[in-house]
């Protein structure tokens, strides 16, 4: 044994009793790390990834961009995608797996609100704040106080709500609706709180026809042929993807458009895809207030740039979940940089962070969003009818409102389903629905 | 439901039941040969699909094509895929595992199904594809008071009967098909008769192949191909090969029928019983005749 020795072991307990004496300086992430994961779970398989590879591409670049500028007080954002279209126990492990890695990081989870169900109590568990990007469902938030989960969007409820006051303001008179949505949670789910909305608002309506054709239903002869046997005024579809074009292809191919008018509040994210196939005058809402002809914001240079440099790498315009992503990431960021305002310029705790969360208004590249109490984040919803003009291949949103997410939106600790069934019908003499002409 | 109906429901079953038969002939006529039940079948109509949408996108953006041209455009695609694909997995897979268990084989062909819907979507990725311009150049119908597209209402019905008329035809009257009879009888008689068995399986397989990519690229010009269409397909067409009997040409067609017709009536009266009408069928019919409907025990199988 050599003379230094005593020293050395000497050191190393006097370390020990440091470090364990104050067990707040290991754990409370002072030091700035080298940089920050995000571990972002998108649909990269499956019919989903018709909004999960959109949002990969946004996240990459608005990231790239993000680091290029020196990121979030110099720590830069390294992102780690999850597939889920892997789905369940496959897809939950690859979750735990980012979550659990040592060291500070954010969850950004998930499109769907099955894997936002399986993620949120996991996340909370582990201490690790997670971000919902893009699921619907209104249950997560209202059943259960989280601490460390939030949505950066609106839910389910804030958009059937505002598509059913957009369709009474545009076509107050109609006396019959059929739905034809996906026969899974979100197509029963949305159709529960839209007909709720709706009978509130407008108790005389008769409801013809509730089809629900199974999902990834690539033939929908049968029920257009029922539809027009029906003749319903109204139909209403929440589909999307496949099932969605398909529906509205086939819809108007056989002039179902002509006899009822289509209410697709998903179909922003299908427009450029569905090109001429869409006639003018369908009802078509985006899930928030994204558009890449938003009409207040489109000549914005924020926005504009965006859309420019997505076409540029993907070749098509923004869809909804690329602006859901760009405002999990940027609330993300603002969260961080708001929390390090608080901590004197000092580098944040999770916890603190997580609180930043829960009371923060930040801007995507549309209207801003402003955080609840609760995580829910109020995002404004914007509605339109298609129009086709010259300037674009596919029809664009004529007649656009905006709907203001603290009107359509249950209050902190008020429960969807009972909410709901108390909507009045001077709702619908907001004055602060805003309206747009296309070209406006 | 209002028996003003039944006509518009029987009306979509028999246009529905006109794609699903073309699937399920391939299907049938590869196990009426060859006796593999061929999962891979998927493959063929999710790629003939995609090939189809993909060739009739490249004919659009080349300005004015002529609706000839597209219809035919159609038929080229699943030819030429049923014909590749075929011979791939003719050559490459299932000639190695012939005389194999039965079990392996459909193993085999399972596999490949897998590698093959992963190629796909290497190849043509998550978006949804489609060719719509065909069906709405043929125009569309008036009947019994509803609109329908004269594609899916007659041209996909009139192919399918083509399809069965021709495949009777080359059975029955010509020198090669009259050697497949032969080969499904006993392979080893028709090889002793100087038939070259190894070249019947191939033309039977791609003959087959065809007839899947066939479905899949007529189904382009009224759906979205998304991933995973292949399987849903396959599934279903095996419950239409499997009320009829396996290897039962005719039955397959009264099958399809059936199966058309009874899952459009569903939609018009219990619209939840949709998706599980086509097994219930199927279910129904094994209970009481467990190799279907049609056939014959111990005789030809084709």
């Amino acid at each position: 044994m050599s003379k230094k020795a005593p020293f050395k072991v000497l050191c190393s307990w006097a370390a020990v009793v440091v470090l364990s004496a104050c067990p707040s300086l290991v754990w409370a992430q002072t030091g700035k790390p080298a940089t920050l994961p995000l571990g972002i779970t998108t649909f990269l398989t499956g019919s989903a990834s018709v909004f999960g590879i959109p949002g990969k591409a946004a996240a990459e670049l608005w990231i790239e961009e993000f680091n290029a500028k020196g990121g979030i007080d110099g720590v830069k954002l390294s992102p780690r995608f999850i597939d889920e279209g892997l789905g369940g126990d496959k897809f939950l492990s690859e979750y735990r797996r980012v979550a659990q890695d040592a060291g500070e990081k954010v969850m950004v989870s998930a499109i769907s609100s099955g894997n936002c169900n399986t993620v949120a109590p996991v996340a909370e568990d582990l201490k690790v704040l997670n971000v919902m990007w893009d699921c619907g469902t209104e249950k997560i938030l209202e059943d259960r106080r989280y601490k460390y989960v939030v949505r950066t969007q609106a839910n389910a409820v804030t958009e059937m709500v505002s598509t059913v006051v957009y369709l009474l303001k545009t076509k107050p008179d109609f006396k019959t609706i059929a739905v034809i949505n996906q026969d899974y949670a979100w197509g029963r789910d949305s159709w529960e709180i839209f007909r709720n909305a709706l009978l509130s608002l407008k108790p005389d309506t008769k409801i013809v026809a509730e089809l629900f054709p199974k999902f990834g239903a690539v033939d929908f002869s049968t029920e257009i042929t029922r539809l027009q046997a029906l003749k319903p005024d109204v139909i209403l579809s929440t589909s999307w993807g496949g099932d969605l074009d398909t529906f509205a292809r086939q819809a108007s191919q056989r002039g179902l458009t002509k006899q009822s008018l289509l209410v697709l509040p998903l179909a922003e994210s299908s427009l450029e895809r569905l090109g001429t196939a869409l006639p003018d005058g369908v009802i078509v809402g985006a899930r928030g207030d994204h558009y890449f002809l938003h009409p207040e914001t489109k000549n914005d240079p924020k926005h504009k740039e965006f859309v420019e440099k997505f076409r540029a790498k993907t070749g098509a315009y923004p869809i909804y979940p690329v602006y859901h992503m760009v405002a999990a990431l940027e609330g993300i960021t603002a969260g961080y940089q708001s929390a390090i305002k608080k901590n004197n310029g000092q580098w944040p705790t999770t916890d603190q962070v997580a609180a930043e969360m829960h009371n923060l208004k930040f801007r995507g590249l549309t209207r801003p969003v402003q955080m609840r109490e609760d995580g829910q984040g109020l995002e404004d919803q914007l509605l339109g009818v298609t129009k086709k003009v010259s300037e674009y291949p596919f029809p664009v949103l004529d007649k656009i409102m905006i709907v203001p997410a603290s009107a359509v939106t249950p209050p902190i600790g008020e429960k969807s389903p009972e909410w709901v069934k108390k909507l009045k019908p001077d709702l619908l003499n907001n004055d602060q629905f805003k309206t747009f002409d296309y070209g406006g | 439901m209002n028996l003003d109906l039944l006509p518009l429901a029987l009306a979509d079953g028999f246009s529905y039941a006109g794609l699903l038969f073309l699937v399920a002939l391939g299907l049938t006529l590869i196990f009426g040969v060859m006796g593999i039940l061929n999962v891979a079948h998927g493959a063929m109509y999710a790629f003939g699909g995609y090939a189809a949408a993909s060739l009739i996108q490249l004919l659009m953006s080349r300005g004015e094509v002529p609706s000839v041209v597209l219809v035919l455009a159609l038929f080229a695609a699943a030819i030429v895929v049923g014909t590749l694909l075929g011979c791939l997995l003719e050559i490459g897979l299932l000639r190695r595992v012939q005389d194999k268990d039965p079990v392996l084989q459909l193993l085999v062909t399972f596999g490949a199904f897998l590698i093959l819907d992963d190629v796909q979507l290497l190849i043509w990725g998550g978006s949804p594809y489609t060719a719509s311009e065909v069906t709405g150049r043929l125009g569309t119908i008036e009947l019994f008071g509803a609109t329908f597209t004269a594609y899916q209402l007659i041209f996909i019905p009139v192919v399918a009967l083509c399809a069965y008329g021709l495949l009777q035809y080359f059975l029955r009257h010509t020198r090669v098909g009259r050697q497949v009879v032969a080969v499904t009888h006993n392979a080893e008689v028709a090889t002793a008769l100087g038939i070259h068995a190894k070249r019947i399986r191939l033309v039977t397989f791609i003959v087959g192949a065809i007839l899947g990519a066939l479905g899949g690229a007529l189904s382009v010009p009224s759906t979205s191909l998304v991933p995973g269409v292949g399987t849903d397909m396959i599934v279903l067409s095996f419950s239409v090969v499997a009320t009829a009997g396996l290897g039962q040409i005719t039955g397959a067609l009264i099958a399809a029928l059936m199966i058309g017709m009874a899952r459009s009536l569903a939609v018009y009266t219990f619209p939840e019983f949709e998706v599980v009408v086509p097994y219930l069928i199927m279910v129904l019919v094994l209970l009481i005749r467990p190799y279907g409907l049609f056939t014959v025990a111990q005789a030809r199988k084709i």
